[in-house]
């Protein structure tokens, strides 16, 4: 953040610069093994700290290919609160101590 | 120049009309409802452009006017006691916020018990809002501080809020000989508003005063200290600046027979002309005592109060104001700007006029009579004068 007389944010967008990452006492980490690219967990980041990334294809019941997103989490921005963890229906996501 | 007998409250408001202030948000509360009165009635007369905001309470007045000054122009307001009390949080609001806000203040009181009178309690209460302080002695010095206040508070530098402090009736109420200065003379002293800082712009929309996390409150809140003590030189500057234009001098702190002096009271206010007279009275006595009359409290003129003492052997602060389990606010900051210089003189707290209780030559006589008592001995640091404490023992208990 630019210190200004006056506490004054002349342009927009200056909370992406407030890298709350920091706050951090636990990080989720995603067990891609395991996640079924449900995004649950996107749709739940009150943040939002997940990240819809393009995956590769994959083999649905019918064996049709398709392509299936990839939930990552942005760790600039996540605070730990854990919401993912615990609405993960396959357990996925670890929450391990952060190591500071 | 014209003179015209002018009460307190209106020296402020010919200084608000003086300074082309353009917004005035007040609620009135006695005694300095004759402010607002004043200021809506020079602009009902067309002797002065401005904007009237009657709000609905103190804590607006000050709320309009961070809104007004936001904008860029300048504004002003005045309250007293518990409207300052009300007031506080939005004071903080407005150093945080650096506007160059300047507020009038009729030293009063605090409630309770309910007080309209003099005292200095309310502005003391305030002393780290981050508000420049000045303090008159006369109707006159109301309004050359208040002119002078604009000057200090809009620098770039400094970009803080102003308040100017007269104690209650004896100044707010009192009619005196006010030296009214020629408009075209306070145009040449004060300029044009400056737009020196972010203002509101539609055009330009910001965010004023934002939401700050640990990482950085800290920062904000080091560079209102740069400010404050870039203040120091600037009020200087004001000061000297005002004197070649207007040919009356002021100093944050100014002596009387200082030089030889034994004992010397410090006084700030109103209270500062009675202990003029009584050292003018003993003097004539042969007694060696002098007057050292402050009138910036914010910031606090430290190394002034050092170098104008340093011949004293006791100083006597005067304080209109007490802080229960301590000592008076003024003997405090006295009191702490010695703490790193080797050769102290004695300092001794009186606590005297509270509530508006006059303060007169012979309670400043009492004064004297206690501090050459304390230069050859021992001496209780805080003392009561013109204090009944007979019956309050009977209540409270003796120490």
């Amino acid at each position: 953040m630019k210190i200004t007389k006056g506490v004054v944010i002349s342009e927009p967008g200056s909370t992406a610069l407030e890298e709350t990452g920091s706050w951090r006492t636990f990080r989720p980490e995603i067990r891609y093994e395991k996640c079924i690219r449900c995004m649950i967990c996107w749709n739940y980041c009150p943040e939002p700290a997940i990240e819809k990334k393009p995956g590769e294809e994959y083999p649905v019941a019918n064996q049709k290919l398709i392509k299936m997103p990839v939930p990552v989490i942005n760790y600039q921005y996540c605070k730990g609160c854990g919401i993912c963890v615990n609405e993960c229906p396959t357990k996925a996501i670890d929450f391990v101590r952060e190591e500071k | 120049m014209p003179m015209m007998m002018l009460k307190g409250n209106e020296s402020t408001a010919y200084a608000a009309k003086l300074a082309r202030v353009k917004v005035v948000p007040a609620y009135p509360i006695t005694p300095s409802t004759v402010f607002p009165e004043k200021v809506s009635e020079l602009i009902a007369n067309g002797e002065m452009d401005a904007e009237f905001l009657p709000v609905e309470s103190e804590h607006s007045a000050l709320s309009a006017a961070i809104g007004a000054a936001a904008t860029g122009v300048r504004t002003m307001t005045a309250t007293a006691s518990q409207g300052l009390a009300f007031m506080n949080e939005i004071l903080y609001i407005a150093s945080g916020m650096r506007l160059p806000i300047v507020m009038a203040i009729g030293n009063r009181a605090l409630a309770a018990p309910v007080n309209i009178w003099a005292d200095q309690q309310d502005t003391m209460m305030v002393r780290d809002s981050g508000w420049i302080h000045f303090y008159a002695e006369t109707n006159q010095e109301a309004l050359d501080l208040t002119i002078i206040a604009f000057k200090v508070s809009e620098n770039e530098n400094v970009l803080l809020p102003a308040l100017m402090g007269m104690d209650a009736f004896v100044l707010t109420h009192t009619m005196e000989p006010v030296n009214v200065p020629e408009q075209k003379d306070v145009d040449a002293f004060l300029g044009e508003k400056e737009i020196n800082y972010p203002v509101l712009d539609p055009s330009k929309p910001a965010t004023f005063g934002a939401f700050v996390f640990p990482e950085h409150y800290m920062e904000f809140r080091y560079s209102q200290y740069i400010a404050m003590e870039h203040a120091k030189k600037v009020i200087d500057d004001a000061f000297e600046q005002f004197n070649k234009i207007f040919g009356r001098g002021y100093s944050k702190v100014s002596g009387f027979q200082v030089e030889d002096a034994d004992i010397l009271f410090i006084t700030m206010g109103s209270m500062t002309g009675t202990a003029r007279e009584t050292v003018r009275k003993l003097r004539e006595e042969g007694e060696k005592v002098g007057l050292v009359k402050i009138t910036v409290f914010r910031p606090f003129p430290k190394d002034e109060i050092i170098e104008i003492t340093k011949n004293a052997k006791v100083i006597a602060v005067v304080d209109r104001n007490i802080s229960p389990g301590f000592a008076g606010a003024i003997f405090t900051e006295v009191a702490a700007s010695f703490t790193n210089v080797k050769n102290r003189p004695k300092i001794i707290d009186f606590i005297l006029g509270l509530g508006g209780r006059d303060i007169r030559v012979e309670n400043y006589e009492e004064i004297y009579k206690r501090s050459k008592k304390a230069m050859r001995g021992k001496f209780e640091e805080v003392q009561w004068i013109d204090v009944d404490e007979e019956s309050v023992k009977e209540v409270e208990g003796s120490l």
